[in-house]
């Protein structure tokens, strides 16, 4: 009876969605005032420090630091690159998001193997992954600047199209798709109002959070790693990192919410 | 003689290492490199909010509406509570706060002194919905504030 | 090693703001590990603030402060240029000094 149960859970969920659309609930009012009190502080900064760091620093087999690095605005250009991603790359002839792109530079020009940069993508509070402080400071410099992916490229609206499909794709012991949490109006799961991500306004200001210090987990997390968590919460398995689905779903998202003012890394629940 | 709070600090933090004072008068560490290093023990471990009082000197205190502290109604995630405290009481020389529930209620207490206004801004952990509590010392006398503080536990999301 | 800190001194008015965020466990000492042992307290314990070289804040710290701790402060009678010097020492006996100048 898998289908009664999504079943269920979607009726909760509107009935729960027109409530809120009637009245602004308190709860909802009294965590709004949390996470404005939360300000701008951002341990984040930690990472982007540290990233920071190690984008100018010697390493791997080849010793070259990551300054040649070409993020899609030219060799060594940081500044707004993330802006302007996920993009096709004519050197890859494929659409990667950044943290695919600074992984491959990391594998190109310093030698990294693919297999090391795959041991551990995701690191933990105790301790973060060099990935994990690179992208927080690549991303950190387009604070502030208007998300203007491309999507003039062929390969970037086949990825677009692609990413949409597996958005939709239902699959898995639940019969879910990303779709069942992210594709309706104001539904949400106990507190945590669920963006609908098939919509511009909302895409917008989910994307432009990404990636997020959580202050559950007291760790910057990644949107490839947000990406494979949504996976999980399907009990689907879990995507091979950098995959080209999960490069599409990021292409999906950015192109539908594109046009913000990027303001990540967020500090989040 | 009132001495000052800051100078008294060093005097403190000197005393209680017979090493490091040597340092000092030896002029090889700057007086501004010894640090307060008498944590109060006695407050910090105390199980309950009564003995972290008590631990601080603190056992007798009013309710203030001069003592200003802003905390969120509700919490989205207790690992993360931002909290602010302000003192309109004249000569505040010290805040602290505290979580009546969390295991060790005392979370932190500021001395100011040489021009720092009595207010700070902290964020606390709170294993579950509690009172918070900030109470400010002056002219040798306690004064308090409180509000709860609904901690709720998130689901997916972001 | 430690983090370096994130320091921010500005003027505002007559006001000087500083706000201070820190990279630290701040490990309670309550939880276990995934084996069910217990880890063992590291937290943060003294923190002090000195601008253009009067100490301002002297505190001491407890469990109960979030990880990655983040605190503001305001003060009267520094001004743009002055120094800030935050040091904090923790209950292992680690500890960091950082700096940064009032803007």
């Amino acid at each position: 009876m898998k289908f009664s149960i999504v079943a269920i859970a979607a009726l909760a969920a509107a009935w729960a969605g027109t409530a809120l659309a009637q009245a602004k609930d308190p709860t909802i009012a009294g965590i709004e005032k949390y996470r404005e009190m939360l300000g701008d502080d951002n341990p984040a900064e930690l990472y982007e420090a540290r990233g920071e760091q190690a984008w100018k620093k010697k390493a791997g087999p080849k010793n070259v630091s990551l300054e040649n690095c070409d993020l899609g605005l030219g060799p060594g250009v940081v500044k707004g690159a993330y802006a302007q991603t996920p993009r096709y790359f004519a050197d890859v002839d494929r659409v990667m998001d950044m943290e695919t792109r600074i992984n491959w530079c990391r594998m190109t020009q310093q030698g990294i193997s693919e297999a090391d940069i795959r041991k551990r993508p995701f690191g933990s509070a105790d301790k973060p992954s060099e990935i994990e402080d690179l992208l927080t400071y690549v991303v950190t410099a387009s604070k502030g600047m208007t998300m203007n992916v491309p999507s003039n490229h062929p390969k970037e609206r086949a990825a677009y199209e692609l990413g949409q499909a597996v958005f939709h794709m239902r699959a898995g012991p639940y019969d879910f798709s990303c779709a069942t949490c992210h594709g309706e109006d104001n539904l949400r799961i106990r507190l945590q109002e669920l963006p609908n991500l098939t919509k511009s306004e909302d895409a917008k200001r989910a994307y432009i959070g990404w990636p997020a210090y959580r202050v559950s987990t007291s760790r910057v997390h990644t949107m490839q790693w947000r990406i494979n968590d949504c996976f999980r919460q399907q009990r689907l398995p879990e995507p091979r990192y950098m995959s080209e689905a999960v490069n599409a779903l990021i292409t999906y998202m950015a192109q539908t919410g594109n046009g913000a003012e990027y303001k990540g890394p967020a500090l989040k629940r | 003689m009132e001495m000052n709070p800051a100078r008294r600090t060093v005097l403190r933090g000197a005393s209680s290492l017979g090493a490091l004072s040597a340092l000092v008068l030896a002029g090889v560490l700057k007086p501004t490199a010894v640090y307060a290093a008498e944590w109060n023990k006695a407050a910090f471990e105390a199980k309950d909010t009564a003995g972290a009082l008590k631990g601080m000197g603190a056992a007798a205190s009013a309710d203030s509406k001069d003592l200003v502290l802003k905390v969120p109604d509700i919490a989205e995630n207790g690992a993360v509570v931002p909290v602010d405290v302000l003192s309109n009481i004249p000569n505040t020389t010290s805040i602290a706060i505290l979580v009546e529930k969390n295991p060790q209620p005392l979370c932190a207490q500021f001395d100011f002194a040489n021009g720092a206004l009595p207010e700070v801004a902290a964020r606390l952990k709170m294993g579950q919905t509690s009172l918070v509590k900030a109470v400010a010392k002056a002219d040798g006398k306690f004064y308090t504030a409180q509000k709860e503080v609904k901690v709720t536990v998130g689901g997916c999301g972001g | 090693m430690a983090d370096p800190m994130k320091i921010r001194a500005q003027m505002k008015g007559d006001v000087t703001e500083v706000r201070v965020l820190m990279g630290h466990a701040m490990e309670t000492g309550q939880r276990k590990d995934a084996a069910g042992k217990a880890i063992p307290a590291h937290f943060i314990q003294s923190m002090t603030v000195d601008v253009g070289g009067k100490r301002m804040v002297d505190a001491q710290i407890g469990t109960s402060i979030s990880r990655n701790p983040v605190f503001g402060f305001k003060m009267k009678g520094a001004k743009a240029g002055d120094k800030v010097v935050v040091s904090w020492v923790d209950n292992k006996g680690d500890k960091r000094t950082d700096e940064a100048t009032v803007a």
